[in-house]
């Protein structure tokens, strides 16, 4: 009898410290998801209050004469004497004389950096579009240069002594005449969306590298899809097994999904650049690099999704007479397409916020123009964060941030896509 | 699922494609090199795209050496029309070219760089010379006996200089993969050490040897002569920051202490956080960089390949674009973005030299 009870005092003793280590081990779990969680939370809240602001840009309303003498051509000239008149000087003009007080060599520069030089180019394409405007005088509102729209979104503080300001105090009672007259407004920034590259941050934009970003993953998709889902079939459906060969390319894939992905930029700088003569920048290049960097991942998920179709069901096919083609192609496969779709998806996303591999092959480049197509030159999303990060000018620091915003926003829902896609065709055995 | 294998087929078209030699020709000029001079290139490059009907150049920064690597490849129309670079040609890589059939280069100075040596605003000034600089980072200095060296003892900069403040040596700078890098312990390191007369000696007996023949005596005194003057301290006194100047910049507001080491456009455009030391008694400004006071600067040029004039469209007009005076002049957009131009003389000089192609001659 004696023994029975201690034995169940002893049991409730340890039961007590059971709890505790239960207790303990959730807590610790709960703790490291709220660490995780602080984490992104950390991250996203200084990306977006960082990034926020770049969303709105600056403009000004300038009333313009466009002033035949100053232009030296008429509403009858060639379309190249209008393409190349010097609109530059009508600007400054137009500028001097709401101010006529700037004086010397560094205010009048000041002033005529006002607004940002693309003014001279927006209003060059106006007048060609319709040279009735010449002689007359219109309002344009331009981009304002990245000073200005820096202070006009508060972060140069004017208690500073001049000094130690970019923005002086004459540049100072310019904006207030402007603020006064409501010629300055602040607008969303569609520039951010629809203009390439530029080293001037008021007009750089997004769609050069997004356009870059999506050439480039459409060339990985038609290559690495493919590849490797027959791979993954073959590997899985036809391959003989326990032979030596098969066991050495399954574990070179597997080793493949973890090699660094700068040494695939190698590969590609040696074999497509030197041996195959691809161009180098293009999206076509960098599409190619990609693909052999999302190859094994995709091979690998979609040798996953295809080894969890159920036997039965191949079987039953065979058995009422398909080929093993057809029964891989009428039952495994797509049976098997949730799992691969998905594997796909978060390997393109993979590639989609690679920049290791590019920069061996010159996609980490200054690149003004929007791609056209396959063989132009191009950059993409990350690269374009990259190289915002490096610039010296302080409006570009906001940019970098809404570019990564962007980024961040295409991986959500390429993600999204990829959970949908698994929701919708999965099924339960 | 018939449109896998239609996939399949159309990967394996693309692949093919790929692998079918690309017409010749390109219609957008192609540039590579310093990432010093990329800042500059890119806004001419822009401009260029812009102002003309030519296509935007595209311009990669590889560092002044991996450019000219690519530059000297060959003739072939994959090869880069530009480099740019922040030091001149070296006579061995114009041979390198030279041996690749790229014999026709044109040199073009653009400017001049200044590299900043700089604190937080908050911090104390400092008044620097370049002894100091190389008495506070070098990895060993002369014991002041005879031509001997020891590791590097000095901690706080009262150590190297009783003028200056009692503040632990803390400098942030680029890596050594950076041209900035190169060319601080080149004009700044290199210059202090340079103060120690026994070791400006080795230079001169290398270039005695050289001359009498000797090679290999030649190069152990060079060797020997850099490895004293360029070999910055591993001991933590100064930190490799990364390559992104910005970010030196957010950490010397952080800590008002430290000194950082960037170029000058980025202490001109950060003027309200960080300000700049003076140098040998020079303060760091636009106009001082401009007339050759400051003594931490340096030249900055580009390279065409003037084979290539004629087959890529626009070339000898981004030259022109590039050597104008809207550009590169005093007032030009290049200033604005912290180039340091030539004075005029030189500027008319160089101009009339780069529109004529003038070849390249070393000396």
């Amino acid at each position: 009898m004696n023994s029975t009870i201690t034995s169940t005092q002893i049991i409730q003793a340890s039961l007590r410290k059971r709890y505790a280590k239960e207790r303990r081990f959730r807590f610790f779990g709960l703790l490291s998801i709220l660490i995780s969680f602080a984490f992104l939370i950390v991250l996203l809240f200084t990306i977006i209050s960082k990034g926020l602001p770049a969303f709105q840009q600056t403009y000004i309303k300038l009333d313009v004469t466009i002033d035949e003498t100053i232009l030296g051509v008429t509403k009858d000239s060639e379309h190249n004497a209008l393409y190349s008149a010097s609109y530059n000087k009508v600007i400054k003009q137009t500028l001097t004389t709401m101010f006529p007080d700037a004086s010397g060599r560094k205010q009048k520069r000041a002033l005529k950096n006002l607004v940002s030089s693309s003014a001279a180019y927006d209003l060059r394409d106006a007048v060609v579009a319709d040279p009735s405007l010449l002689g007359t005088t219109q309002s344009f509102w331009f981009l304002a240069k990245d000073d200005v729209d820096v202070f006009m979104k508060g972060k140069i503080d004017r208690s500073l002594p001049e000094t130690e300001r970019r923005i002086k105090d004459y540049q100072l009672s310019w904006i207030d005449a402007l603020l006064a007259e409501d010629r300055l407004e602040k607008r969303f920034n569609t520039v951010l969306f629809t203009a390439g590259d530029s080293r001037e941050p008021e007009q750089a934009g997004m769609k050069g590298a997004i356009m870059g970003s999506l050439y480039t993953m459409i060339i990985t998709l038609l290559i690495s899809f493919p590849i490797a889902v027959a791979s993954a079939a073959y590997l899985e459906e036809f391959a003989p097994q326990n032979n030596r060969w098969v066991d050495i390319i399954e574990i070179n894939i597997n080793n493949l999904a973890a090699v660094p992905s700068i040494v695939f930029g190698l590969l590609g700088l040696a074999v497509y650049i030197n041996f195959f003569g691809v161009p180098r920048s293009t999206p076509l290049l960098g599409g190619l690099v990609l693909a052999l960097m999302t190859l094994p991942t995709i091979i690998i998920a979609s040798r996953a999704a295809i080894k969890a179709v159920p036997p039965s069901i191949k079987e039953a096919a065979v058995g009422l007479g398909a080929s093993p083609v057809q029964t891989l192609f009428h039952h495994t496969l797509p049976l098997a397409m949730p799992g691969i779709l998905t594997g796909t998806i978060i390997g393109m996303a993979q590639a989609l916020g690679e920049t290791a591999p590019l920069l061996m092959i010159g996609m980490v480049a200054f690149v003004a123009e929007v791609p056209q197509g396959f063989l132009d030159p191009a950059t993409v999303m990350p690269v374009q964060v990259y190289l915002w990060s490096d610039s010296p000018e302080r409006a570009f620091t906001e940019r970098t941030s809404a570019a990564i915003m962007i980024l961040l926003a295409f991986l959500v829902v390429m993600n999204l896509l990829a959970i949908m896609l698994r929701k919708k065709f999965e099924r339960r055995w | 699922m018939k449109h896998i294998s239609l996939l399949v087929a159309t990967g394996l078209t693309a692949t093919t494609l790929a692998s079918t030699s690309f017409a010749a020709g390109r219609d957008h000029i192609e540039i590579v090199g310093s990432s010093t001079v990329y800042p500059f290139a890119t806004v001419v490059a822009e401009t260029f795209g812009k102002k003309t009907q030519f296509k935007t150049p595209k311009i990669e920064s590889t560092g002044s050496g991996g450019g000219l690597k690519l530059f000297c490849a060959g003739n072939g129309i994959d090869t880069p029309d530009i480099t740019n670079s922040s030091r001149r040609i070296k006579a061995s890589e114009v041979k390198k070219c030279a041996s690749n059939g790229v014999t026709n280069i044109t040199e073009v100075q653009v400017g001049f760089d200044g590299i900043a040596i700089a604190n937080a605003k908050s911090g104390p000034a400092f008044v620097l010379s370049r002894k100091d600089l190389f008495l506070a980072l070098a990895k060993q200095i002369p014991s002041g006996e005879a031509d001997e060296l020891i590791a590097n003892p000095h901690q706080t900069w009262q150590d190297v200089n009783p003028s200056l403040p009692n503040i632990k040596i803390e400098v942030l700078g680029p890596p050594p993969t950076s041209g900035t890098r190169d060319a601080f312990a080149e004009l700044a390191l290199e210059g202090g050490c340079k103060s120690f007369d026994w070791i400006a000696q080795l230079k001169a007996d290398s270039k005695v040897a050289k001359a009498s023949g000797d090679k290999t005596l030649a190069s152990t005194l060079k060797s020997q002569y850099k490895g004293v003057c360029h070999t910055v301290r591993e001991d933590g006194a100064y930190i490799e920051a990364g390559e992104n100047d910005n970010l030196i910049v957010q950490k010397l507001e952080k800590n008002p202490n430290a000194l950082g080491v960037f170029g000058f456009s980025f202490l001109d455009q950060n003027s309200d956080k960080v300000k700049g030391a003076q140098i040998d008694g020079v303060e760091i400004s636009f106009e001082n960089i401009a007339s050759g006071d400051y003594p931490v600067s340096r030249p900055l040029f580009f390279y065409v390949k003037n084979n290539h004039i004629g087959k890529v469209p626009g070339i000898a007009e981004f030259i022109a674009e590039f050597t104008s005076e809207e550009a590169w002049g005093d007032e030009g957009y290049l200033t604005e973005k912290g180039l340091i131009p030539l004075n005029e003389e030189k500027r008319a000089a160089m101009a009339d030299s780069a529109r004529t192609l003038k070849p390249l001659s070393l000396d």
